[in-house]
């Protein structure tokens, strides 16, 4: 593992050199910096899909009881959920908690043969949002930080909203952005979609008017002694710069995208009225913006305890919101160019732990597991890989990380052997060769 | 560049005559511009002078009082002095206040906690991924630093305990140094041992050299305990395949096969001969202080001569004269000239401030900038750690700078780019300025709030502002710009509000929220100056 990296290395001749900022240009005048020339992004153009919204089951959602239900298996594995219903698709059945997802599983494909094999939460993110090992000294960045790099500013994206948006709250276990750095990291709303007004970080806050804003402006530019007595100087330019372009953002289109009061109440019940359905519709107005990529960060799934209360209470909730946002992208044509991704970092015990302290638990699983995958140009209707009758292994064609996120990428038009583009000069490539069953052919157009 | 010499040219002319807009005249207290000459004060202004000469440059001015006192409280503690210490500076009349406050500062509680954070980033204390030293490892480690810098540990002894420490992760806090990596593997260790204590990017050296330095780590075992995530770091006994090793400068050794390969290397390490040892360190405190190194304390090699290379001789010597006590050589680096020159360089051509002819302008750290807005509006913060195994709650009394662990964070802290301790790299700190950094600060509900109470709590006798008498407004004005800038309002500042206020009578309490709202979006308050 180490020994790769410093094959890549040794051939820039200088390793990571990673220089400060601003220390980038004071290093540079004294040209004491390399000059590494950046890689192509390597763009292929097969790829139709323009965005990506990755529904991310922070903690670990359980496999048995979504998309690969085991009624066979007897009591210990399915405690009394063991009545799965049919879906719309001949020969697809779902847990009998999803009958919303059960009516439109023709719009997308569930993956029951993912697998890394990794049981803690850290290792187990870092791998299913990089698709790369940890442990070669590298921390790479996750899905929506490359996406952010190849579709975003860099690239000449130029829309109110930032590249890659988080609703609502970060992620956290691991830096998304990886060894590309701040500059792509997402944007973190903030607040609650659920609420009136859905506080947005930075774009809407309660009472403000634009008079107000305008006038702060002028006053900030009148104190702001200090930015003009240090004119020339490059920090002081900088954040200027970076002053005047959030005015940009926070002036522009933004806040009306955010403005959830504008649909019809009657949309806003469909998707549900609350956290997680208003942000399945947010996502849907960013997409419909051209924004490439959202994470919605739904936390809860770590269920240790009482597994199943939990999920009675809450699963309603996704089943919903989730079959509501994959029918509209699909009335409003965005299905073919959007892809969702349904997925946590592993699944959950098939073995139920009826004991104190557990009392009807499922611990951490990541032997298999499912996610789903939809629109962008993966197919519905299907099932990829085959799990044993308790759902504990895989029986036929294991999905990897690698194979999971190359086939995104693949389908974004971003090519998974190009290298990573990247400003340190490190030379490595966007993603690890996929593994012997490869990346889903079978279900990508 | 034609414009900004034109635009350079007229500031100068202007300042010539005194006819410049009121923000660029010194005499109504702009605080920026400095009338103070550059005095020498020890041996690092007479090498800095020297070689400056040589490059036809000149030092700049020193700072003034109000400038040295927030830059240093920041520096030294990582904490904005508060309006009474300000004020307590501002009104001593000793000559020698500058050495007083530096001194007093090195002892404050504050210092360890973010100079152990500063350690802590280049160590790699984090609980969670990739170096998962697991929560109660993080805690022991980041004790063990915070104990060691708060006692002032020479730091010979210091690198020494980090290498050579062996046993459990919960008990010997220095035992995570080996623990604190992406990958166990020698080479690996090697590579870290070398980028921490000498600067040294080893993937750029020849195969067989890096191989010399590998043996030195190839004995090290670790193993589990009965205890959930406990581990013991251990010398495995087993003698190296060749007695002779030879070491990164070049020298020839031996390891006789009952002695611990780690040892051989640190004596070598640390001896006082050894001055790749003396100037990574100096160099780091250098970078410390200012921002920049003296080298890329990243990646020292030899092809790439330092800034002042007779000044980092002469730290580095000094520092192992004085027996690797780093406080020493910061208090020295502190009471120099250099350092408490303007950050408006004599002739602005932008080259100056990479040759220390100016103090260099940069951000607050994403930590240190936490702590400045929750001191400046009195609202604490308190952590949570995200994961359950065990779950960390740090209470609100703890600043953000004596963080244990960066697996502990929030939204605000990954915006401003705190380290990731991913790599143990300086440049692993982030002081980008983004535009999501600028939303928050413009136009965030937590700002806007901080600033509703920040003015409410400041009413007198139920008035805002207009209502007040004469003195106590100037006092409440004062007070505000104190807080936020460490400065008193210049005669143009008040004049402003004044005029504020005259054309706003409608809503005073916002118009003093907004007054206090540019204040926090100046530069001034977001940059160390």
């Amino acid at each position: 593992m180490a020994g790769n990296r410093r094959n890549f290395l040794k051939q820039t001749g200088l390793g990571i050199l990673g220089l400060p900022f601003i220390g980038d240009s004071f290093y540079h005048r004294l040209s004491y910096a390399d000059s590494s020339v950046l890689p192509e992004s390597g763009r292929t153009k097969s790829g139709k899909a323009k965005s990506v919204i990755q529904i991310w089951m922070w903690g670990g959602p359980s496999h048995l009881d979504t998309f690969d239900p085991k009624p066979g298996a007897g009591r210990d594995y399915c405690g009394t959920w063991d009545k799965p219903i049919a879906t719309n698709v001949p020969g697809i059945e779902i847990s009998q908690s999803l009958p919303m997802l059960a009516g439109c599983a023709d719009l997308y494909a569930i993956v029951r043969g993912m697998t890394h094999g990794s049981f803690q939460h850290e290792t187990a993110s870092y791998l299913m949002q990089t698709g790369h090992q940890p442990g070669d000294g590298l921390v790479y960045p996750c899905l929506g930080a490359v996406v952010s790099k190849i579709k975003g500013h860099d690239a000449g994206y130029d829309l109110p909203v930032p590249p890659y948006v988080v609703l609502t709250t970060s992620q956290g276990r691991f830096s998304e952005s990886g060894f590309l750095g701040t500059k792509y990291k997402p944007f973190v709303t903030g607040g609650d979609p659920n609420q009136s007004p859905f506080l947005v970080s930075g774009y809407v806050v309660e009472g403000m008017t634009e008079e107000r804003q305008e006038h702060r402006r002028s006053l900030l530019n009148s104190l702001d002694i200090f930015g003009k007595v240090h004119h020339e100087n490059q920090w002081v330019g900088e954040v200027g710069t970076a002053r005047s372009n959030a005015y940009r953002l926070l002036q522009g289109d933004a806040v009306k995208i955010f403005n959830l009061d504008t649909e019809p109440e009657k949309i806003r019940e469909e998707y549900g009225r609350n956290w997680f359905g208003q942000s399945c519709l947010t996502a849907r107005r960013l997409v419909q913006k051209g924004v490439p990529y959202i994470t919605i960060n739904y936390r809860g799934w770590d269920t240790h305890k009482r597994h199943f209360e939990t999920l009675g209470r809450r699963q309603a909730e996704w089943d919903r919101g989730l079959s509501t946002l994959l029918k509209e992208l699909g009335h409003l044509g965005l299905l073919e160019t959007t892809i969702v991704w349904w997925g946590g970092e592993f699944g959950r015990t098939p073995k139920i732990g009826w004991d104190s302290p557990w009392f009807g638990g499922r611990g951490h699983f990541g032997r298999c597991f499912n996610v789903v995958l939809a629109g962008g140009g993966f197919q519905g209707g299907r099932v990829v890989g085959v799990t044993d009758k308790t759902g504990e292994n895989i029986v036929s064609r294991p999905v990897y990380p690698q194979d999971l996120l190359g086939s995104i990428y693949q389908m974004l038009g971003i090519h998974p052997d190009s290298p990573m583009p990247n400003e340190k000069g490190i030379h490595v490539p966007m993603m690890p060769p996929a593994s012997d069953m490869g990346r889903l052919t079978e279900i990508m157009g | 560049m034609m414009k900004r010499i034109v635009q350079f040219g007229l500031l100068v002319l202007l300042l010539a005559h005194g006819t410049c807009p009121f923000f660029l005249r010194g005499e109504d207290g702009n605080p920026f511009v400095s009338d103070n000459p550059f005095q020498i004060k020890n041996r690092i202004d007479e090498i800095l002078v020297e070689s400056l000469r040589r490059k036809n440059m000149e030092p700049a001015p020193l700072c003034r009082d109000e400038i040295f006192v927030r830059r240093v409280y920041l520096d030294v503690i990582g904490t904005l002095p508060t309006a009474q210490e300000v004020l307590a500076f501002l009104e001593d009349t000793g000559t020698d206040k500058r050495s007083r406050l530096i001194n007093t500062l090195l002892e404050r509680d504050e210092f360890a906690d973010y100079w152990a954070m500063k350690w802590s980033d280049l160590l790699r204390v984090k609980a969670e991924f990739p170096v998962n030293l697991w929560p109660n490892g993080a805690v022991t480690y980041y004790r063990w630093i915070h104990q060691s810098i708060r006692s002032n540990k020479p730091y010979n002894q210091f690198v020494r305990e980090l290498l050579t420490t062996d046993g459990s992760n919960f008990r010997e806090g220095a035992s995570n140094f080996y623990r604190a990596v992406t990958a166990r593997d020698p080479e690996t260790l090697a590579e870290t041992v070398a980028q921490t204590f000498l600067g040294y990017q080893t993937a750029s050296w020849p195969e067989a050299k890096q191989k010399e330095l590998t043996v030195f780590f190839s004995r090290i075992g670790y193993k589990e305990t009965a205890q959930w995530k406990e581990e013991i770091v251990f010398w495995t006994h087993q003698p190296l395949d060749s007695q002779d090793v030879v070491f990164p400068d070049g020298t020839k050794g031996t390891v006789l096969p009952d002695q611990d390969p780690r040892q051989v290397f640190t004596d070598w390490l640390v001896s006082p001969d050894n001055s790749a040892f003396h100037r990574a360190i100096a160099n780091r405190i250098w970078y410390w202080l200012f921002g920049y190194g003296l080298v890329d304390p990243d990646h020292i090699r030899d092809d790439q001569p330092p800034v002042h290379p007779e000044l980092l001789d002469y730290l580095s010597r000094e520092l192992a004269e004085a027996g690797y006590d780093l406080k020493h050589l910061s208090r020295l680096i502190l009471n120099s000239a250099a350092y408490q020159q303007s950050s408006l360089s004599r002739k602005d051509t932008g080259t100056e401030v990479v040759w220390f002819a100016s103090y260099p302008i940069r951000r607050l750290e994403a930590e240190v900038l936490q702590d400045a807005l929750s001191q400046v509006f009195n609202v604490p913060v308190s952590y949570q750690s995200e994961v359950p195994e065990p779950f960390t709650n740090i209470p609100a009394r703890y600043r953000t700078i004596s963080l244990p662990d960066t697996s502990v964070t929030n939204t605000f802290l990954e915006t401003f780019g705190r380290t990731t301790r991913d790599t143990g790299l300086e440049t692993d700190r982030n002081n980008n300025i983004t535009e999501s950094q600028q939303l928050f600060l413009l136009n965030s509900t937590e700002v806007n709030t901080w600033i509703q109470k920040f003015v409410a709590n400041r009413r007198i006798n139920g008035q805002v502002f207009n209502g007040q008498r004469s003195s106590d407004r100037r006092q409440l004005l004062d007070d505000i710009w104190l807080t936020i800038l460490s400065r008193r309002p210049t005669q143009a500042e008040l004049n402003l509000v004044a005029e504020e206020f005259r054309d706003r009578t409608g809503n005073q309490e916002q118009t003093l929220q907004d007054l206090v709202w540019a204040l926090l979006n100046s530069r001034e308050f977001l940059c160390k100056h």
